[in-house]
Protein backbone atom coordinates (compact mmCIF):
# COMPACT_ATOMS: atom_id res chain seq x y z
CA UNK A 1 0.00 0.00 0.00
CA UNK A 2 2.84 2.32 0.96
CA UNK A 3 4.64 1.68 -2.31
CA UNK A 4 1.49 2.35 -4.32
CA UNK A 5 0.90 5.76 -2.77
CA UNK A 6 4.53 6.72 -3.40
CA UNK A 7 4.14 5.85 -7.06
CA UNK A 8 0.89 7.78 -7.34
CA UNK A 9 2.49 10.87 -5.76
CA UNK A 10 5.48 10.64 -8.11
CA UNK A 11 3.06 10.28 -11.01
CA UNK A 12 1.19 13.41 -9.93
CA UNK A 13 4.50 15.27 -9.52
CA UNK A 14 5.73 14.35 -12.99
CA UNK A 15 2.35 15.18 -14.51
CA UNK A 16 2.22 18.60 -12.84
CA UNK A 17 5.81 19.29 -13.92
CA UNK A 18 5.04 18.31 -17.51
CA UNK A 19 1.94 20.51 -17.53
CA UNK A 20 3.98 23.46 -16.23
CA UNK A 21 6.69 22.93 -18.88
CA UNK A 22 4.12 22.52 -21.64
CA UNK A 23 2.23 25.61 -20.54
CA UNK A 24 5.41 27.67 -20.47
CA UNK A 25 6.73 26.54 -23.84
CA UNK A 26 3.45 26.78 -25.72
CA UNK A 27 1.69 29.70 -24.07
CA UNK A 28 4.60 31.87 -22.96
CA UNK A 29 7.33 30.73 -25.34
CA UNK A 30 5.10 31.07 -28.41
CA UNK A 31 6.31 27.77 -29.77
CA UNK A 32 4.27 27.74 -32.95
CA UNK A 33 3.25 24.13 -33.29
CA UNK A 34 1.50 24.72 -36.57
CA UNK A 35 4.08 26.66 -38.52
CA UNK A 36 2.95 25.86 -42.03
CA UNK A 37 -0.29 27.82 -42.40
CA UNK A 38 1.40 31.09 -43.22
CA UNK A 39 3.06 32.65 -46.24
CA UNK A 40 6.15 34.79 -46.58
CA UNK A 41 6.40 38.22 -48.15
CA UNK A 42 9.45 40.46 -48.34
CA UNK A 43 9.75 44.22 -48.14
CA UNK A 44 12.68 46.56 -48.77
CA UNK A 45 13.21 49.52 -46.47
CA UNK A 46 15.58 52.47 -46.46
CA UNK A 47 16.08 51.82 -42.75
CA UNK A 48 14.61 49.27 -40.36
CA UNK A 49 16.50 50.46 -37.31
CA UNK A 50 15.04 48.75 -34.23
CA UNK A 51 13.31 45.89 -36.05
CA UNK A 52 14.58 42.48 -35.07
CA UNK A 53 13.74 38.93 -35.94
CA UNK A 54 10.47 38.07 -34.23
CA UNK A 55 9.10 41.62 -34.30
CA UNK A 56 5.33 41.90 -34.71
CA UNK A 57 3.58 42.62 -37.99
CA UNK A 58 0.27 44.36 -37.41
CA UNK A 59 -2.69 45.61 -39.39
CA UNK A 60 -4.77 48.24 -37.59
CA UNK A 61 -3.17 47.16 -34.31
CA UNK A 62 -4.01 43.47 -34.74
CA UNK A 63 -1.14 40.99 -34.81
CA UNK A 64 -1.13 39.19 -38.17
CA UNK A 65 2.42 37.90 -38.46
CA UNK A 66 6.07 38.10 -37.45
CA UNK A 67 9.35 39.22 -38.96
CA UNK A 68 11.30 36.05 -39.72
CA UNK A 69 14.53 37.42 -41.20
CA UNK A 70 16.32 40.71 -41.73
CA UNK A 71 19.30 41.24 -43.99
CA UNK A 72 21.09 43.82 -46.10
CA UNK A 73 20.64 43.93 -49.85
CA UNK A 74 24.15 44.87 -51.00
CA UNK A 75 23.05 45.74 -54.55
CA UNK A 76 20.52 48.41 -53.67
CA UNK A 77 21.98 49.25 -50.24
CA UNK A 78 18.64 48.75 -48.56
CA UNK A 79 17.42 46.64 -45.66
CA UNK A 80 15.23 43.67 -46.52
CA UNK A 81 12.87 41.94 -44.14
CA UNK A 82 11.04 38.70 -44.57
CA UNK A 83 7.77 38.32 -42.70
CA UNK A 84 5.43 35.40 -42.35
CA UNK A 85 1.77 36.34 -42.51
CA UNK A 86 -1.08 34.05 -41.49
CA UNK A 87 -2.90 32.46 -44.42
CA UNK A 88 -6.23 33.92 -43.36
CA UNK A 89 -4.89 37.45 -43.97
CA UNK A 90 -5.03 38.52 -47.63
CA UNK A 91 -2.81 41.44 -48.63
CA UNK A 92 -3.47 43.49 -51.78
CA UNK A 93 -0.39 44.28 -53.83
CA UNK A 94 -0.68 48.00 -53.01
CA UNK A 95 -0.30 47.45 -49.24
CA UNK A 96 1.99 49.96 -47.48
CA UNK A 97 4.50 48.63 -44.93
CA UNK A 98 5.89 51.06 -42.38
CA UNK A 99 8.14 50.80 -39.32
CA UNK A 100 6.34 52.08 -36.23
CA UNK A 101 7.08 52.03 -32.55
CA UNK A 102 4.89 51.72 -29.48
CA UNK A 103 5.53 54.90 -27.53
CA UNK A 104 8.81 56.76 -27.31
CA UNK A 105 11.01 53.93 -26.04
CA UNK A 106 8.71 51.06 -26.96
CA UNK A 107 9.28 48.09 -29.22
CA UNK A 108 9.42 48.60 -32.99
CA UNK A 109 6.95 46.77 -35.21
CA UNK A 110 5.84 46.66 -38.83
CA UNK A 111 2.49 48.23 -39.60
CA UNK A 112 0.69 47.24 -42.78
CA UNK A 113 -1.85 49.64 -44.24
CA UNK A 114 -4.11 47.78 -46.68
CA UNK A 115 -4.87 49.33 -50.05
CA UNK A 116 -7.80 48.76 -52.39
CA UNK A 117 -6.23 46.40 -54.91
CA UNK A 118 -7.97 43.19 -55.89
CA UNK A 119 -4.67 41.39 -56.68
CA UNK A 120 -3.38 39.56 -53.62
CA UNK A 121 0.26 38.97 -52.71
CA UNK A 122 1.42 35.36 -53.02
CA UNK A 123 4.14 33.50 -51.11
CA UNK A 124 7.51 35.14 -51.84
CA UNK A 125 6.11 38.35 -53.34
CA UNK A 126 7.48 41.68 -52.23
CA UNK A 127 5.75 44.76 -50.88
CA UNK A 128 6.72 47.75 -53.00
CA UNK A 129 5.39 50.62 -50.89
CA UNK A 130 7.44 51.03 -47.72
CA UNK A 131 8.05 53.76 -45.16
CA UNK A 132 11.33 53.73 -43.24
CA UNK A 133 11.51 54.13 -39.48
CA UNK A 134 11.47 57.67 -38.16
CA UNK A 135 14.70 58.57 -36.42
CA UNK A 136 13.56 60.69 -33.54
CA UNK A 137 17.05 61.99 -32.77
CA UNK A 138 17.44 63.14 -36.37
CA UNK A 139 14.15 64.99 -36.22
CA UNK A 140 15.16 66.73 -33.02
CA UNK A 141 18.55 67.73 -34.39
CA UNK A 142 16.91 69.04 -37.55
CA UNK A 143 14.63 71.14 -35.39
CA UNK A 144 17.43 72.34 -33.11
CA UNK A 145 20.18 73.01 -35.64
CA UNK A 146 18.29 73.34 -38.92
CA UNK A 147 18.33 70.80 -41.72
CA UNK A 148 21.33 70.44 -43.99
CA UNK A 149 20.16 71.62 -47.41
CA UNK B 1 66.06 27.69 1.87
CA UNK B 2 64.05 25.26 3.95
CA UNK B 3 61.26 27.85 4.09
CA UNK B 4 61.06 28.00 0.29
CA UNK B 5 61.15 24.21 0.15
CA UNK B 6 58.33 23.80 2.59
CA UNK B 7 56.18 26.52 0.96
CA UNK B 8 56.60 25.04 -2.52
CA UNK B 9 55.97 21.60 -1.12
CA UNK B 10 52.77 22.79 0.52
CA UNK B 11 51.56 24.41 -2.71
CA UNK B 12 52.37 21.34 -4.76
CA UNK B 13 50.71 19.01 -2.30
CA UNK B 14 47.58 21.15 -2.26
CA UNK B 15 47.40 21.21 -6.05
CA UNK B 16 47.89 17.49 -6.39
CA UNK B 17 45.24 16.77 -3.76
CA UNK B 18 42.74 19.09 -5.49
CA UNK B 19 43.33 17.66 -8.94
CA UNK B 20 43.14 14.12 -7.61
CA UNK B 21 39.88 14.92 -5.84
CA UNK B 22 38.41 16.47 -9.00
CA UNK B 23 39.40 13.41 -10.99
CA UNK B 24 37.85 11.11 -8.42
CA UNK B 25 34.57 13.04 -8.44
CA UNK B 26 34.50 12.97 -12.24
CA UNK B 27 35.17 9.24 -12.46
CA UNK B 28 32.72 8.50 -9.66
CA UNK B 29 29.88 10.50 -11.19
CA UNK B 30 30.47 9.35 -14.78
CA UNK B 31 30.61 5.75 -13.60
CA UNK B 32 27.40 6.17 -11.64
CA UNK B 33 25.67 7.88 -14.58
CA UNK B 34 26.59 5.03 -16.90
CA UNK B 35 25.31 2.53 -14.34
CA UNK B 36 21.84 4.12 -14.61
CA UNK B 37 21.49 2.59 -18.05
CA UNK B 38 22.95 -0.86 -17.36
CA UNK B 39 20.78 -3.90 -16.87
CA UNK B 40 18.86 -4.40 -14.60
CA UNK B 41 17.29 -0.96 -14.76
CA UNK B 42 16.36 -0.02 -11.21
CA UNK B 43 13.20 1.87 -12.16
CA UNK B 44 11.49 1.17 -8.86
CA UNK B 45 14.40 2.71 -6.94
CA UNK B 46 14.43 5.72 -9.25
CA UNK B 47 10.74 6.24 -8.47
CA UNK B 48 11.46 6.03 -4.74
CA UNK B 49 14.11 8.74 -5.03
CA UNK B 50 11.89 10.81 -7.32
CA UNK B 51 9.42 10.79 -4.44
CA UNK B 52 12.09 11.90 -2.01
CA UNK B 53 13.91 14.48 -4.15
CA UNK B 54 11.00 15.66 -6.29
CA UNK B 55 7.65 15.29 -4.57
CA UNK B 56 8.83 16.19 -1.09
CA UNK B 57 10.53 19.36 -2.43
CA UNK B 58 7.40 20.71 -4.11
CA UNK B 59 6.11 22.46 -1.00
CA UNK B 60 9.33 24.23 -0.06
CA UNK B 61 10.04 25.13 -3.70
CA UNK B 62 6.55 26.56 -4.19
CA UNK B 63 6.78 28.55 -0.99
CA UNK B 64 10.15 30.03 -1.98
CA UNK B 65 8.85 30.73 -5.48
CA UNK B 66 5.73 32.45 -4.25
CA UNK B 67 7.58 34.90 -2.04
CA UNK B 68 10.37 35.44 -4.57
CA UNK B 69 7.75 36.35 -7.16
CA UNK B 70 5.97 38.62 -4.69
CA UNK B 71 9.12 40.51 -3.78
CA UNK B 72 10.09 40.81 -7.46
CA UNK B 73 6.70 42.33 -8.16
CA UNK B 74 7.09 44.75 -5.28
CA UNK B 75 10.67 45.81 -6.06
CA UNK B 76 10.04 45.93 -9.79
CA UNK B 77 6.97 48.08 -9.31
CA UNK B 78 8.76 50.72 -7.26
CA UNK B 79 11.71 50.85 -9.67
CA UNK B 80 9.62 50.86 -12.85
CA UNK B 81 7.08 53.37 -11.56
CA UNK B 82 9.88 55.95 -11.40
CA UNK B 83 9.93 55.81 -15.19
CA UNK B 84 6.19 55.44 -15.57
CA UNK B 85 6.63 52.03 -17.14
CA UNK B 86 4.77 49.76 -14.73
CA UNK B 87 3.52 47.99 -17.85
CA UNK B 88 6.88 46.22 -18.06
CA UNK B 89 6.40 44.62 -14.63
CA UNK B 90 5.06 41.36 -16.06
CA UNK B 91 7.98 40.83 -18.38
CA UNK B 92 10.52 41.87 -15.72
CA UNK B 93 9.13 39.36 -13.22
CA UNK B 94 8.69 36.55 -15.75
CA UNK B 95 12.07 36.95 -17.44
CA UNK B 96 14.09 37.16 -14.25
CA UNK B 97 12.27 34.12 -12.86
CA UNK B 98 12.48 31.97 -15.97
CA UNK B 99 16.03 32.82 -16.93
CA UNK B 100 17.84 32.98 -13.61
CA UNK B 101 16.01 32.84 -10.32
CA UNK B 102 13.92 29.76 -11.08
CA UNK B 103 16.77 27.38 -11.93
CA UNK B 104 19.19 28.70 -9.31
CA UNK B 105 16.86 29.03 -6.34
CA UNK B 106 15.28 25.66 -7.05
CA UNK B 107 18.72 24.08 -7.16
CA UNK B 108 19.71 25.77 -3.89
CA UNK B 109 16.50 24.68 -2.14
CA UNK B 110 16.91 21.11 -3.36
CA UNK B 111 20.54 21.18 -2.24
CA UNK B 112 19.51 22.22 1.24
CA UNK B 113 16.68 19.74 1.49
CA UNK B 114 17.71 16.70 -0.52
CA UNK B 115 21.48 17.12 -1.08
CA UNK B 116 22.26 17.28 2.63
CA UNK B 117 20.13 14.27 3.41
CA UNK B 118 21.65 12.23 0.58
CA UNK B 119 25.13 12.93 1.93
CA UNK B 120 24.09 12.11 5.51
CA UNK B 121 22.22 8.98 4.46
CA UNK B 122 25.04 7.49 2.40
CA UNK B 123 27.63 8.66 4.93
CA UNK B 124 25.79 6.85 7.72
CA UNK B 125 25.68 3.73 5.57
CA UNK B 126 29.41 4.02 5.06
CA UNK B 127 30.34 4.37 8.73
CA UNK B 128 27.98 1.58 9.77
CA UNK B 129 29.66 -0.58 7.11
CA UNK B 130 26.43 -1.20 5.22
CA UNK B 131 28.17 -0.26 1.96
CA UNK B 132 30.84 -2.87 2.65
CA UNK B 133 28.05 -5.34 3.37
CA UNK B 134 26.53 -4.60 -0.04
CA UNK B 135 29.91 -5.20 -1.61
CA UNK B 136 30.22 -8.49 0.22
CA UNK B 137 26.84 -9.58 -1.12
CA UNK B 138 28.07 -8.80 -4.64
CA UNK B 139 25.68 -5.86 -5.01
CA UNK B 140 27.39 -2.91 -6.68
CA UNK B 141 26.87 -0.10 -4.13
CA UNK B 142 27.28 2.60 -6.79
CA UNK B 143 24.58 1.01 -8.92
CA UNK B 144 22.34 0.40 -5.93
CA UNK B 145 22.75 3.70 -4.04
CA UNK B 146 24.16 6.38 -6.30
CA UNK B 147 22.80 5.79 -9.81
CA UNK B 148 19.08 6.01 -8.92
CA UNK B 149 19.67 9.20 -6.96
CA UNK B 150 21.46 10.87 -9.87
CA UNK B 151 18.71 9.81 -12.28
CA UNK B 152 15.99 11.04 -9.94
CA UNK B 153 17.71 14.39 -9.41
CA UNK B 154 18.21 14.97 -13.14
CA UNK B 155 14.57 14.11 -13.82
CA UNK B 156 13.01 16.07 -10.98
CA UNK B 157 14.94 19.36 -11.16
CA UNK B 158 13.43 20.61 -14.46
CA UNK B 159 9.94 19.83 -13.19
CA UNK B 160 10.58 21.62 -9.91
CA UNK B 161 11.99 24.59 -11.85
CA UNK B 162 8.89 24.75 -14.05
CA UNK B 163 6.70 24.72 -10.94
CA UNK B 164 8.93 27.42 -9.41
CA UNK B 165 8.60 29.65 -12.48
CA UNK B 166 4.82 29.47 -12.67
CA UNK B 167 4.25 29.85 -8.93
CA UNK B 168 6.70 32.77 -8.94
CA UNK B 169 4.83 34.51 -11.75
CA UNK B 170 1.64 33.96 -9.77
CA UNK B 171 3.34 35.59 -6.76
CA UNK B 172 4.34 38.54 -8.92
CA UNK B 173 0.74 38.76 -10.10
CA UNK B 174 -0.51 38.84 -6.50
CA UNK B 175 1.80 41.66 -5.44
CA UNK B 176 1.89 43.61 -8.70
CA UNK B 177 -1.67 43.35 -9.96
CA UNK B 178 -3.81 42.66 -6.93
CA UNK B 179 -1.91 44.66 -4.31
CA UNK B 180 -0.38 47.48 -6.36
CA UNK B 181 -2.94 47.80 -9.12
CA UNK B 182 -1.02 47.14 -12.34
CA UNK B 183 -3.45 46.34 -15.15
CA UNK B 184 -3.74 42.52 -15.37
CA UNK B 185 -4.07 42.50 -19.15
CA UNK B 186 -0.89 44.51 -19.55
CA UNK B 187 0.86 42.31 -16.99
CA UNK B 188 0.11 39.09 -18.87
CA UNK B 189 0.52 40.45 -22.40
CA UNK B 190 3.93 41.81 -21.30
CA UNK B 191 4.88 38.28 -20.23
CA UNK B 192 3.63 36.75 -23.47
CA UNK B 193 5.38 39.20 -25.76
CA UNK B 194 8.73 39.27 -23.97
CA UNK B 195 9.32 35.62 -23.02
CA UNK B 196 10.74 33.72 -25.97
CA UNK B 197 11.29 30.04 -26.54
CA UNK B 198 15.03 30.50 -25.98
CA UNK B 199 14.43 31.86 -22.48
CA UNK B 200 12.37 28.84 -21.50
CA UNK B 201 14.72 26.38 -23.18
CA UNK B 202 17.72 27.88 -21.35
CA UNK B 203 15.76 27.90 -18.11
CA UNK B 204 15.00 24.20 -18.42
CA UNK B 205 18.45 23.02 -19.59
CA UNK B 206 20.24 24.50 -16.57
CA UNK B 207 18.33 22.37 -14.01
CA UNK B 208 19.49 19.19 -15.75
CA UNK B 209 23.10 20.11 -14.99
CA UNK B 210 22.23 21.31 -11.49
CA UNK B 211 20.46 18.04 -10.73
CA UNK B 212 23.48 16.07 -11.84
CA UNK B 213 25.82 18.20 -9.72
CA UNK B 214 23.61 18.02 -6.61
CA UNK B 215 23.20 14.26 -6.66
CA UNK B 216 26.71 13.28 -7.74
CA UNK B 217 28.59 15.51 -5.31
CA UNK B 218 26.43 14.76 -2.29
CA UNK B 219 26.67 11.04 -3.07
CA UNK B 220 30.42 11.29 -3.51
CA UNK B 221 30.94 13.12 -0.24
CA UNK B 222 28.77 10.67 1.64
CA UNK B 223 30.28 7.65 -0.08
CA UNK B 224 33.82 8.70 0.80
CA UNK B 225 33.11 10.40 4.13
CA UNK B 226 35.86 8.41 5.87
CA UNK B 227 38.53 9.90 3.60
CA UNK B 228 37.44 13.53 3.44
CA UNK B 229 39.84 14.72 6.11
CA UNK B 230 42.64 12.73 7.68
CA UNK B 231 41.74 11.63 11.17
CA UNK B 232 38.03 12.42 10.91
CA UNK B 233 36.03 9.22 11.27
CA UNK B 234 32.62 8.04 12.35
CA UNK B 235 29.75 10.41 13.08
CA UNK B 236 32.03 13.41 12.77
CA UNK B 237 32.83 12.35 9.20
CA UNK B 238 29.11 12.18 8.39
CA UNK B 239 28.49 15.68 9.66
CA UNK B 240 31.53 16.94 7.73
CA UNK B 241 30.28 15.27 4.55
CA UNK B 242 26.85 16.83 4.99
CA UNK B 243 27.95 20.42 5.57
CA UNK B 244 30.77 20.37 3.06
CA UNK B 245 28.58 18.93 0.31
CA UNK B 246 25.93 21.62 0.82
CA UNK B 247 28.54 24.38 0.71
CA UNK B 248 30.38 22.94 -2.29
CA UNK B 249 27.21 22.28 -4.28
CA UNK B 250 25.85 25.78 -3.62
CA UNK B 251 29.07 27.37 -4.86
CA UNK B 252 29.27 25.08 -7.90
CA UNK B 253 25.61 25.78 -8.79
CA UNK B 254 26.26 29.52 -8.84
CA UNK B 255 29.50 29.23 -10.82
CA UNK B 256 27.97 26.72 -13.24
CA UNK B 257 24.98 29.02 -13.67
CA UNK B 258 27.26 31.78 -14.92
CA UNK B 259 29.09 29.44 -17.29
CA UNK B 260 25.88 27.93 -18.66
CA UNK B 261 24.33 31.37 -19.15
CA UNK B 262 27.40 32.50 -21.07
CA UNK B 263 27.09 29.46 -23.33
CA UNK B 264 23.33 29.57 -23.79
CA UNK B 265 23.03 33.23 -24.75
Amino acid sequence: MKKKSTEILVGIFVLVGLICIAYMTIKLGRLDIIESDSYTVIAKFESISGIKKGANVEIAGILVGRVTKTYLDMEDQVAVIEMSIGNEVKLGDDVIASVKSTGLIGDRYINLTPGGSEDFLQNGDSITETEASVDLMELISKYAFGAVE
Amino acid sequence: MTFIHSTLGHLGRGTITTVRELGRVAIFSCHATLLIFTYPLKLRRIVEHLYFIGVKSVLVVSLTAFFTGMVLGLQGYYTLSKFGSEGLLGSAVALSLIRELGPVLTALMVTGRAGSSIAANIGAMRISEQIDALDTMDINPTKFLVAPRIAAAIISLPFLTAIFDLVGIFGGYISGVIMLGVNPGIFFSGIETSVGFNDIFGGLVKPLFFGFVIASISCYRGFNCNHLKPGVKGSEAVSLATTSSVVIISVIVLVLDYILTAFLI
